[in-house]
């Protein structure tokens, strides 16, 4: 199977560039990661990030055929060749397909991701009904693994100042806690043209995310939310 | 040579669930910690952690701790340590509230409390009917919590060192602790971190072998530095195989699948655990499910065109508790095994998932060994909890959802621990003045070695040899050729050559790096397999088929120098209930 890889080392190269390789698949590789894997059996340089291999850790995004996705559960089945591999778009390269995700997580750690209550806690568990915990379906799963941020043309032109799909999904997961308290606090924060405002739906995000999540649906619920409190 | 050197109170590598849980406490405590990771800690391997955490808390059946401890010292084929297992079982209900208190996302039940469901080995009344003990968030625990507690961790401000490898332990004259040095994986850069307290949470190892339900970080990497610095490694022949790992690719399926109802078939559609464990059937302890499934496999019954692997069924389960209380596992089987379980069983063999043996501690997570004046001296400064630690609550065989119960009990303990001798300890101890040399040793002869065979050759060796000579059944002459293999394996291991030289994310050295760990690893266990004459949890001996109490009681200790073995004596005597006098394991 054929391959083009995003090649760029700052030690020895002094721009990026494409390389080919050409390898022989086993029947065993399924996944694009396996053939990554087989790659790395003959060229040890090429660096990526991976770890669980099941799609659960969000290590391994990366830009397959100009989109991004988790190479681990990418099926080599389908995918146009020569594969065309480049690092997550729109942040800082290190070293091949590895990227530099500080602002990624500086945008993360912005929205206050935990749960903020100030009564002290019971003896044995707070309740939460089950029809309050389903509103955390679909948000709490999130990896952090940066494939809708990194597909967000907003969150490309102001990383610094968007705090991004998957920044605003977790936002929404703790707004949408009925264990948490700091609802106002959190709208209050958010209410800024860039930090909330500067997403445009154009749903790139929803449709990359590998793991089926929407995090435009959340940005939605987080400005329904803001209309409701000034009523 | 001299290197950069930076001084903590408290350094942690592995930001799984035990490295956080410790790392939240002790940031709690105002202490300053640093925290090593080779991943961002959401990319450690609890985050693949599916089905829940044991705990009592009754919320479905009734239930009380001292039955938890009941189960899990038979769970263990009573090697585990009483006194530490009653320790988790009390507090677990604790642990797990205070999860929650920190936004763990747990399902629920009707009445608002934490969602339980039934697992393997889990007994009311001290071996009567199932009880209904682990808490979860669908089939997503370990992401749930391991997330929650990274949320706690930027909450109190922990200052992570993310891709970062500890490389080694750094002893001094006396033998104490003082810190560990490591490798900045971006910049390439050398340092030791230098502490009061060192705390090894670095997970498990079990890519020792071919077929593995882990992830690639999970290269022992705690347990090799502790073995180079002549610390003991415990149990190191005591591996779970997990029954359920994808056919093919070793992906986990949660044993929660067994306990929402599915139930394993062999090739005649038989449902074979009936045979093998008449009480507990499909929800027997892992050890005795896993070796059913192989001798299904050895008498031909296994199922597909090589008869070699068997079906777990759960398309009789309703849609809906399959979608809300299995997603990840439905995401699973259709990904890897093309199989939508709602519609069609899951192709599954038994598969290396968990390590009961690790680096030898107390139940304060200090780490404990023979080297002054006894056998069971606390090393000072130094502790480890989470998988790569033996307190030993497992012993022969782990329960499961009782290991994200360890990480927690234990991080936590570790952590209160380290508080209370910090108190004491106000000073750092010198470092030695050779305090990096072997480590920059190792990466020396990484840089200049030539024409050596690559990494990727010589753990596929390892991992072939492991998997062929110390598998789910133990042959003498299997395990006696296996010792002299790895021998020559370690040996080759010692001379590989990479290509990379570069400074930058360099993996290729990561890789060599974690080999030298894996194969301290993989070498005590074969040691250690090859000596134990019985059959006791997951070591089924296939010529010594039953457990020997009178000789085999006790805990074996594998020391890396000399590749010698000794003993030690399970502690049978709880904290404060009657001990659980060994007798028959049945299901």
């Amino acid at each position: 199977m054929r391959f083009s890889i995003y090649r760029f080392d700052p030690d020895k190269d002094a721009t990026p560039y494409m390389q080919d390789y050409d390898i022989e698949l086993e029947p065993a590789d399924r996944m694009l990661l396996d053939a990554l894997e087989r790659i790395k059996t003959v060229d040890d340089s090429l660096s990526l990030r991976r770890s669980c291999r099941e799609g659960v850790c969000g290590s391994d995004g990366m830009n397959i055929n100009g989109r991004n996705g988790l190479a681990c559960i990418t099926p080599l089945v389908g995918l146009k060749e020569p594969v065309e591999l480049r690092p997550l778009p729109g942040l800082p390269v290190i070293r091949d397909l590895i990227v530099d995700m500080t602002q990624f997580f500086k945008q993360y750690h912005s929205i206050k991701p935990y749960l903020i209550n100030n009564d002290p806690p019971p003896e044995t568990e707070r309740l939460q009904s089950p029809e309050d915990r389903a509103q955390l379906n679909g948000l709490y799963e999130c990896i952090l693994c940066a494939c809708c941020s990194t597909a967000c043309p907003s969150f490309w032109w102001n990383p610094d100042k968007f705090v991004g799909p998957a920044g605003l999904l977790q936002a929404y997961r703790f707004l949408a806690d009925s264990r948490d308290q700091a609802t106002a606090e959190r709208l209050d924060y958010l209410e800024d043209p860039y930090r909330l405002f500067r997403c445009h739906t154009i749903m790139n995000c929803a449709d990359v995310c590998p793991k089926g999540l929407n995090p435009t649906n959340a940005i939605e619920s987080i400005k329904d939310m803001m209309v409701k409190r000034t009523v | 040579m001299a290197i950069v050197t930076r001084k903590f109170d408290a350094v942690i590598v592995g930001a799984g669930g035990a490295g956080m849980r410790a790392a939240l406490q002790l940031s709690e405590a105002g202490l300053k910690v640093a925290v090593l990771s080779k991943v961002f800690p959401t990319r450690s391997h609890t985050v693949a952690a599916q089905g829940g955490i044991a705990a009592a808390l009754g919320n479905v059946t009734e239930d009380n701790w001292h039955w938890h401890m009941y189960d899990t010292v038979k769970g263990s084929d009573y090697l585990g340590d009483q006194d530490a297992i009653e320790f988790m079982c009390r507090q677990a209900s604790e642990v797990v509230y205070e999860l929650e208190h920190f936004g763990m996302p747990f399902d629920r039940l009707d009445n608002g409390k934490i969602y339980q469901r039934p697992f393997g080995g889990q007994s009311q009344n001290f071996g009567g009917a199932q009880a209904t003990r682990s808490c979860a968030a669908a089939d997503r625990t370990g992401h749930a919590m391991l997330h929650t507690l990274y949320q706690r961790n930027v909450q109190a401000n922990t200052q992570f060192f993310i891709e970062w490898m500890g490389l080694d332990l750094i002893r001094d004259k006396e033998g104490d602790v003082c810190g560990v040095t490591a490798l900045d994986i971006e910049t390439g850069e050398v340092m030791a971190m230098q502490a009061r307290a060192t705390l090894f949470a670095t997970g498990g190892a079990a890519r020792i072998f071919s077929a593995s339900t882990n992830a690639f970080i999970n290269t022992g990497d705690g347990l090799g530095m502790a073995a180079r610095a002549s610390i003991p490694l415990e149990d190191m022949e005591f591996w779970q195989f997990h029954p359920t790992g994808v056919y093919g690719v070793g992906v986990l399926i949660s044993e929660a699948v067994r306990g929402e109802g599915g139930y394993l078939l062999n090739k005649d559609g038989e449902r074979f655990m009936e045979r093998y464990a008449p009480h507990a059937k499909d929800l027997a302890s892992r050890d005795v499910v896993s070796r059913a499934l192989t001798m299904e496999i050895q008498a031909g019954r296994g199922c597909g065109r090589d008869a070699d692997h068997l079906l777990l069924k759960l398309d009789h389960l309703d849609a809906d508790v399959i979608k809300t209380r299995l997603p990840g596992i439905r995401e699973i089987a259709m990904k890897f095994a093309n199989a939508d379980p709602i519609k069609e069983p899951i192709p599954i063999v038994p598969t290396a998932h968990y390590m009961m043996g690790g680096i030898p501690t107390n139940l304060h997570g200090q780490v404990v060994a023979p080297y002054k004046t006894g056998p069971e001296e606390v090393v000072q400064g130094f502790y480890a909890a989470g998988e790569c630690a033996c307190v030993s609550v497992h012993g022969g065989n782990r329960l499961g959802t009782n290991s994200l119960l360890d990480i927690l009990v234990f991080g936590r303990a570790a952590a209160n621990q380290i508080i209370e001798d910090l108190k004491k300890n106000q000073h750092h101890k010198d470092l030695p003045p050779d305090v990096a040399d072997k480590s920059l040793a190792r990466l020396s002869r990484l840089e200049s070695q030539k024409d050596g065979e690559s990494v990727a050759q010589v753990s596929n060796a390892m991992r072939k040899t492991m998997q062929t000579h110390c598998g789910v059944f133990r042959f003498p002459d299997m395990l006696t050729k296996g010792v002299a293999e790895m021998s020559g394996i370690a040996e080759r291991a010692s001379r590989t050559s990479i290509g990379d030289k570069s400074r930058v994310f360099n993996t290729a050295r990561v890789e060599a790096l974690e080999l030298d760990n894996l194969v301290e690893v993989a070498m005590a266990t074969m040691v250690s397999a090859e000596a134990r004459t019985e059959s006791r949890g997951a070591h089924a001996r296939d010529d010594f088929p039953e457990r020997d109490d009178d000789k085999w009681l006790k805990h074996t200790l594998y020391f890396s120098e000399g590749r010698r073995l000794d003993y030690k004596p399970v502690r049978l005597k709880p904290l404060t209930v009657e001990s659980f006098v060994p007798k028959a394991r049945t299901y």
